[in-house]
């Protein structure tokens, strides 16, 4: 059901057709499936929706480390000024900052997403306007957070 | 009606709507904490630690970690069923996704109980 959604926020209704041979278990194995991936054409709507699963398997991964940071930040004044001192070298800094986008991203996807499953911008129109709008506000989010951490 | 045993609820609905509320939670959250954050008049360690140490925002913390795992859990197991599984990757298909649930599950519920152990007591 989740998949559905998925496919249907993704591509609207009228491709779905395009994507019944994405089920395999009720189809006859003879039909031909569409195995060439770069022959998937990808709307600006499907990029905000795969960005979204991506966001989230990532932060998923990062969960231990946010907890160790929140654990350290928390744990003394000593462990507060280490945890900073942490994000102040480069490469830690950088991992913090993707953190923090992909945090951003899938936050204000998200929220489009809520905002569509109460039945709000289901069209097309409103949908294309509604990814616009995530990518939009996630770039000055981007921008916003790399001038606090640099 | 389609049940799954390794679905968090056993119902496609059940997650949709555990995972719609967890997702609620954990924005309420977020935007306190950076709130607090961002309207501090100085930040340090007093403020931050300050900022978890009453018991109203200890419960909410709490809260929010199992809104995290609950989120989390149901949102992988999306992903790993989509992606893992016999049509995608063949006979191992299954025994593959069952493997990677497990330790998701694993990394799931370790995170639920350090997490219970860093914001309960952090007064
Ligand atoms: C833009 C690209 C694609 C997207 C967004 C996508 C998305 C999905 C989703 C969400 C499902 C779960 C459907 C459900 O259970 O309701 C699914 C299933 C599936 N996909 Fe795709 N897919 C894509 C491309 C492909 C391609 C290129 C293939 C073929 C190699 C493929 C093969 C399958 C198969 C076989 C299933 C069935 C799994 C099952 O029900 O056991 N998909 N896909
Ligand atoms: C660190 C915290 C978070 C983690 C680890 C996380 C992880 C995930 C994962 C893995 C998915 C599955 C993606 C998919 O099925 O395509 C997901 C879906 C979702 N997340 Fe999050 N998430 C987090 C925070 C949030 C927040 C704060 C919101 C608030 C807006 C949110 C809203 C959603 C929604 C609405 C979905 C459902 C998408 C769907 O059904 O396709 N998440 N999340």
């Amino acid at each position: 059901m989740t998949g559905n959604r998925f496919v249907t926020q993704a591509f609207g209704e009228y491709t779905l057709a395009g994507f019944a041979n994405c089920s395999a278990k009720n189809v006859k194995t003879a039909r031909p499936v569409n195995l060439d991936l770069f022959s998937i054409k990808w709307p600006v709507t499907a990029l905000v929706s795969i960005a979204h699963r991506i966001s989230g398997v990532l932060l998923f991964l990062a969960m231990p480390l946010l907890l160790y940071l929140f654990e350290l930040s928390l744990s003394s004044e000593a462990g507060f000024r280490r945890a900073g001192a942490m994000l102040a070298s480069p490469m830690p800094r950088l991992v913090g900052w993707l953190l923090a986008v992909a945090l951003l991203y899938h936050l204000i996807a998200g929220c489009r997403h809520l905002l569509m499953d109460m039945g709000f911008g289901e069209t097309w129109r409103a949908g294309k306007a509604g990814a616009q709008a995530v990518i939009a506000i996630s770039v000055l989010g981007a921008i916003l957070a790399g001038m606090l951490l640099w | 009606m389609v049940t799954n045993a390794t679905s968090l609820g056993r119902s496609g609905l059940f997650d949709w709507l555990v995972q719609r509320f967890s997702a609620l939670v954990l924005l309420a959250w977020i935007a306190w904490v950076s709130i607090g954050v961002i309207a501090a008049a100085e930040f340090g360690y007093p403020q931050w630690r300050a900022l978890f140490a009453a018991v109203p925002m200890q419960i909410f913390s709490l809260i929010a970690v199992l809104s995290l795992c609950a989120h989390a859990w149901v949102g992988v197991w999306t992903v790993t069923t989509d992606y893992l599984n016999e049509a995608h990757l063949g006979k191992a298909g299954t025994a593959i996704r069952l493997l990677t649930q497990i330790a998701c599950l694993l990394l799931t519920l370790s995170c639920l109980i350090w997490g219970a152990r860093i914001f309960w007591g952090s007064g």
